[in-house]
């Protein structure tokens, strides 16, 4: 399956890919403005850029194959799609246990705290996608979109072993 | 091939999965004492305070059995199993055959002796029907006695304090979660309680519970205090639930032993979950490992074996993702040592209520306690689970920000597989 990759040679840390995950899973995800202006909650975004002073990079689910966070979750509600390979929190049913956080290697899960407790996380903008009916969110999820300097690749894996 | 799953629970479930994600069409028989389609176990103390409807309280989704084409055998109990003939026996004497057979019956609540248990109002807390029937009895003001301050113990008692419920937990060792959190953290914990109201008694026991004509009306500690009460809850501990397992020639220890392949010492049959004493990495030791993560794991690993396929459990080991009145903690592996040999660090900060102890040994991690400060913790959990050698950047583990950037860049890229 196609996965964002980052390459922390070119990141610059000026996080916009933040900006952009955040806004695109708020209430206004195609309005930036309304998203961070309007929305009673503060957007929340599902990419991590982890930087020092000499470099940074952008962190996000990895959609593991052998995903631990849907083995792990006490619920049932993180599941892994059999097609798309895209693993996503069906928010209705999360309780907010972490234990996905527990478990996740990559700490790509956050906690989302501000009204019903869920775990949240990138879903490749594929419930994005479904929403607002755009295409152009599942072809190349939001954050590569706007990567100015395209530190963030969506490519096929590149891995050995992985799918 | 005719399966058969003994346990429609977090273990059964895996089984089911991994059977399915080799064989498409042979026959799996699931059969369980308890009438409903799987729930999480973990949600009873949820929905006791409400907080989970009922519908929300089931682990898969309702076409699960028949999109799995599973014959799940709903509210019927094993009651023995005949492994000479390959078959096991229901309660009402049917015979069942098997190619192959999961024990998937999980744990059974421990209860000690204490006199006075058989009165009405003392029960488990272990399954739906144990939060119903409790759900059903409580009153604001009513009092319970929680015998127990461990996982199962707090998180009934969360509940019913939730339920308006006046509650005294009496627990044994000198600090309550013994088994998560050692004496720093879990003061932290228990002042947090005790500010919603909740009463604790340390270092004691319940040594009699009272009543009268065949009811609870109180108990009488160990230091010889009496509380009155209208409930006591036996949250003692969990143990492998063995009954069927006893009149065989099955091989066991605390829980039924397995292999790598979760195949027990009888050809044909497999065991997973709580009922189960599968491999703990960090123990490097036989261990019962009763949480859910293990017991779906090691039953995806018992149904792709029973279906031919080739799937080892790596070893597991102990974890916990737990929480009380928005105070979150993860924990895993070994958070005390008892032996030399290894190296604790701590970092507190009492203001925020929050707690992180790692600790190492031989430069690897084996342990950790994160209180109320959780996040990413599970890169910690990565790190003992591949035994990465952390010397080189151990100074940052206890950091809050703690992350990838930390990693010497050979092990992140490889990790996070970055691109040039
Ligand atoms: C209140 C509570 C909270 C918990 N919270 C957590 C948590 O937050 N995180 C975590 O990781 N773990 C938690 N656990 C532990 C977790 O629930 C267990 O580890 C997990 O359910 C084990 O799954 P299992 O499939 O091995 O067995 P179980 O869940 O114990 O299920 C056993 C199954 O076997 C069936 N069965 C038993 N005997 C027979 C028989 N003779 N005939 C037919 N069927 C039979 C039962 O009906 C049931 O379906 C909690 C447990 C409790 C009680
Ligand atoms: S959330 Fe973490 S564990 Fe789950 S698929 Fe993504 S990277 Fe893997
Ligand atoms: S926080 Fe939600 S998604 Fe994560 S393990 Fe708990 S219920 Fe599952």
């Amino acid at each position: 399956m196609k996965r964002v990759y980052a390459r922390e040679e070119v990141c610059m840390g000026c996080k916009l890919c933040e900006v952009y995950c955040a806004t695109a899973h708020s209430e206004y995800p195609l309005d930036l403005v309304k998203a961070f202006l309007k929305q009673k909650m503060k957007p929340l975004p599902r990419i991590l850029v982890e930087y020092n002073l000499s470099i940074s990079f952008a962190l996000q689910c990895r959609h593991c194959d052998e995903a631990p966070c849907t083995k792990a979750c006490i619920t049932g509600a993180m599941q892994k799609d059999s097609v798309t390979g895209i693993v996503s929190n069906d928010e209705r049913r999360c309780v907010g246990c972490w234990t996905c956080i527990l478990v996740c290697p990559f700490g790509a899960i956050g906690r989302d705290n501000q009204g019903h407790k869920v775990a949240s996380k990138c879903d490749l903008c594929s419930n994005v996608a479904d929403q607002t009916d755009t295409e152009s969110f599942s072809n190349v999820p939001v954050c590569v979109q706007n990567c100015p300097n395209r530190a963030l690749q969506f490519m096929d894996s590149v891995v050995e072993g992985e799918e | 091939m005719d399966y058969v799953i003994i346990g429609n629970s977090a273990a059964g479930i895996g089984a089911v999965e991994g059977i399915r994600s080799v064989d498409r069409v042979g026959k799996i028989a699931l059969f369980s004492r308890e009438p409903y389609p799987a729930y999480s176990r973990p949600l009873i103390s949820y929905y006791l305070s409400g907080k989970v409807a009922p519908e929300t309280m089931y682990y898969r989704d309702p076409d699960f059995y028949l999109r799995l084409q599973v014959e799940a055998s709903l509210g019927r109990e094993v009651q023995a199993l005949k492994l000479e003939d390959k078959t096991i026996e229901l309660s009402t004497g049917d015979k069942v055959p098997f190619d192959r057979l999961l024990i998937a019956t999980g744990g059974k609540p421990i209860t000690p002796p204490i006199p006075g248990r058989e009165y009405s109002g003392v029960s488990t807390f272990l399954t739906w029907d144990d939060a119903k029937d409790l759900g059903e009895e409580l009153f604001p003001g009513i009092k319970v006695v929680v015998i127990g301050a461990g996982l199962i113990g707090l998180k009934a008692t969360e509940a019913l304090v939730k339920r308006e419920a006046t509650v005294t937990v009496a627990e044994l060792s000198n600090r309550i979660l013994s088994a998560i959190l050692d004496e720093d953290s879990a003061r932290i914990v228990q002042t947090h309680l005790e500010e919603q109201g909740v009463k604790f008694q340390l270092n004691n026991t319940v040594a009699e519970i009272l009543g009268e004509e065949g009811k609870v009306t109180g108990v009488r500690l160990q230091n010889g205090e009496e509380l009155e009460c209208d409930r006591v809850i036996l949250a003692i501990g969990v143990r492998p639930n063995l009954d069927l397992v006893r009149d065989t020639e099955l091989k066991f220890n605390q829980g039924i032993l397995v292999n790598s392949h979760m195949a027990t010492s009888v050809d044909d049959v497999f065991a997973a979950g709580d009922v189960s004493e599968g491999y703990d990495k960090i123990y490097q030791e036989n261990r019962v490992l009763p949480i859910l993560p293990n017991a779906y794991k090691q039953g995806f690993t018992a149904g792709v074996n029973m279906a031919g396929g080739s799937s080892e459990f790596q070893g597991g080991f102990a974890m916990n993702a737990i929480g009380f009145f928005d105070l979150p903690m993860l924990t895993a592996g070994i958070i005390k040592p008892t032996t030399p040999g290894f190296q604790e660090y701590i970092r507190l900060d009492p203001g925020k209520q929050s707690y992180k102890k790692i600790v190492l040994r031989a430069g690897k991690l084996v342990g950790y306690i994160a209180l109320n400060t959780v996040d990413r913790a599970g890169i910690l959990t990565g790190l003992m689970d591949q035994e990465v050698d952390v010397t080189p950047f151990q100074e940052h583990l206890l950091k809050e920000d703690f992350g990838y950037i930390h990693f010497p860049k050979e092990l992140r890229s490889q990790r996070l597989s970055l691109r040039k």
